[in-house]
């Protein structure tokens, strides 16, 4: 990632920067309350691993229009590792930890969250990990960036950009609770082109 | 990872990878849909040549939580008893497309063999071979030790190595393979391992493994372990006279109620005391100590469920063709005091 990029042949340009990504998430907190008139009921599950501090930030977000939400009562992370449909064809990946919120989801309002958006897979995954858990009442979906490119007849409910892209390109997703370059934390979302 | 054959060479990535992906099965244990679609369509062979309760339903069950489809294979009652040889019937598991072979057998060196003939294709998982090992027994009493040390410790347990325990593991060393994969497993993942047993039961070659030995319970329990680990007199296995008599066998090396009111007077209130099962009450441990709160038999045979699911899952999901394994970094990552890792 710190490689410089005239030696990698990689082509980089930021497309949101902090400041950008702070505004769609207050936007999305807003849609969600607004969809669900109110906080009743919400249950925000991140997908791991960028989905999850998407969902941290979301629910403080809601708390901060609506002081009777506990952020941190609505939160939790849906790992879909062992539900994914591609896991022959890759190295073997480690599942992560699925945390529920205590109040369980059923009969909630699920929102899930994730940074990208794309072949639609990941969610078709994430949407059979919820039916082993409970049944939720309803299930929406929340992500950072929308990139098009849909292989399953899957739509986000609220998108903070819509990046249309070719698949060539990779869409990345840096987020400050996770990501370090050089030695800082960083916001952003970047378009990687192997030019 | 293609064959789960010994924890000799299993390295500390590898080991920490295992534990850490049981960690997450267990999860799905306490679920009420305990059951995960990551292995659908795949077949695992139990082949099973000799007796066997909890490792042969712990692997049934853990296959079938990750959907796997399972066939049971026992010698008795097949065409084995005929004087079918292990390649045959090895053969007849590959045309039938098994994808993973559990295998129990008594002639150490059987699931090596397996492995390594070119036989067949699935990946091959030792669950027990002769005196030699017991990789998977080895794996769940790591990480029910790992549990315990994470809870004292009062931090998560994914992630942890065991850094700065003491493991005592007592008894008939000769026979027991599940001596053998926990000595080299818990090493490898920074325990310092403890044996002590009569000299007759303990093997040639002994010094040379990477633990200390004693020659009595006592002297080894004055060492303070955080965990004594009982092993079975395998009576089944033994073709000579070893001690003198069971009933002495049970007063020096058994784990009486006497040694265990010593705990509390020593005041090690969290040494937790185990057993792979099955388990002689009266002969090896004393039935006040198998039920005691310090027993962790029942949480060894639940996290054996955990462990095989992640050995199941972490041999036959992924792509091994172009896989980067692992195996380069054989050295324990850096660690913190507590054991965790930067």
């Amino acid at each position: 990632m710190n490689v410089p990029a005239s030696e990698t042949g990689i082509h980089k340009r930021v497309v949101l920067a902090e400041a950008d990504i702070d505004r769609a998430l207050t936007r999305i907190a807003h849609e969600i309350l607004e969809a669900n008139k109110g906080p009743r009921d919400l249950v925000l599950l991140g997908i791991p691993r960028r989905g999850f501090p998407l969902a941290q930030r979301l629910a403080q977000k809601i708390a901060a229009v609506d002081p009777s939400v506990d952020a941190d009562l609505i939160t939790g992370q849906l790992d879909v590792t062992l539900y994914r449909d591609d896991l022959q064809r890759n190295p073997t990946r480690s599942p992560l930890a699925t945390q529920l919120p205590p109040s369980g989801i059923d009969d909630k309002v699920v929102v899930l969250v994730d940074d990208v958006l794309y072949s639609g897979r990941t969610i078709r995954a994430a949407l059979d990990a919820l039916a082993d858990l409970g049944r939720p009442r309803i299930v929406r979906l929340a992500v950072l960036v929308d990139r098009g490119h849909r292989e399953l007849p899957i739509r986000a409910d609220h998108v903070g950009k819509n990046l249309p892209t070719s698949s060539r390109e990779r869409v990345r997703v840096h987020l400050a609770e996770i990501d370090l370059i050089g030695g800082s934390a960083v916001n952003e979302v970047v378009i990687e082109d192997r030019a | 990872m293609k064959h789960l054959l010994s924890t000799q060479d299993l390295s500390a990535r590898n080991a920490l990878r295992l534990l850490d992906v049981a960690e997450e099965m267990s999860a799905v244990g306490e679920r009420e849909i305990k059951k995960l679609p990551a292995l659908r369509g795949r077949t695992v062979v139990n082949l099973f040549f000799e007796d066997s309760t909890r490792t042969r339903i712990s692997f049934e069950a853990a296959a079938k939580r990750l959907s796997a489809d399972v066939i049971n294979f026992a010698a008795k009652g097949s065409s084995v008893s005929k004087g079918e040889s292990l390649k045959d019937t090895a053969q007849t598991l590959e045309a039938m497309s098994a994808d993973a072979v559990v295998i129990r057998h008594p002639a150490s060196g059987a699931p090596a063999r397996l492995a390594a003939s070119g036989w067949i294709d699935a990946a091959v998982v030792n669950a027990g071979d002769g005196t030699h090992e017991h990789p998977t027994q080895a794996l769940l009493d790591a990480f029910t030790l790992r549990r315990h040390w994470a809870r004292i410790g009062g931090g998560p347990s994914a992630g942890t190595t065991l850094a700065g325990m003491k493991v005592l593991i007592v008894g008939d060393v000769l026979h027991s393979r599940v001596a053998r994969s926990n000595v080299w497993l818990l090493t490898t993942l920074g325990a310092e391992v403890l044996l002590a047993g009569p000299p007759t039961l303990l093997p040639i070659g002994v010094g040379s493994w990477p633990c200390t030995v004693y020659y009595n319970l006592d002297d080894a329990l004055a060492q303070r372990p955080d965990a004594v680990m009982m092993l079975r007199l395998q009576a089944e296995r033994m073709n000579a006279a070893f001690f003198p008599s069971t009933r002495e066998y049970s007063r020096r090396w058994g784990f009486d109620d006497g040694r265990l009111a010593l705990l509390d007077t020593m005041g090690l209130h969290d040494t937790v005391i185990m057993h792979p099962g099955p388990m002689n009450r009266g002969l090896e441990i004393s039935s006040a100590a198998a039920d005691s709160p310090r027993s962790t038999v029942l949480a060894q045979v639940r996290n054996g469920v955990s462990v095989r699911m992640a050995a199941l899952y972490l041999l036959l999901s992924g792509d091994h063709h172009d896989e980067q394994d692992g195996e380069m970094h054989d050295e324990l990552p850096a660690t913190t005091p507590e054991g965790r890792i930067k």
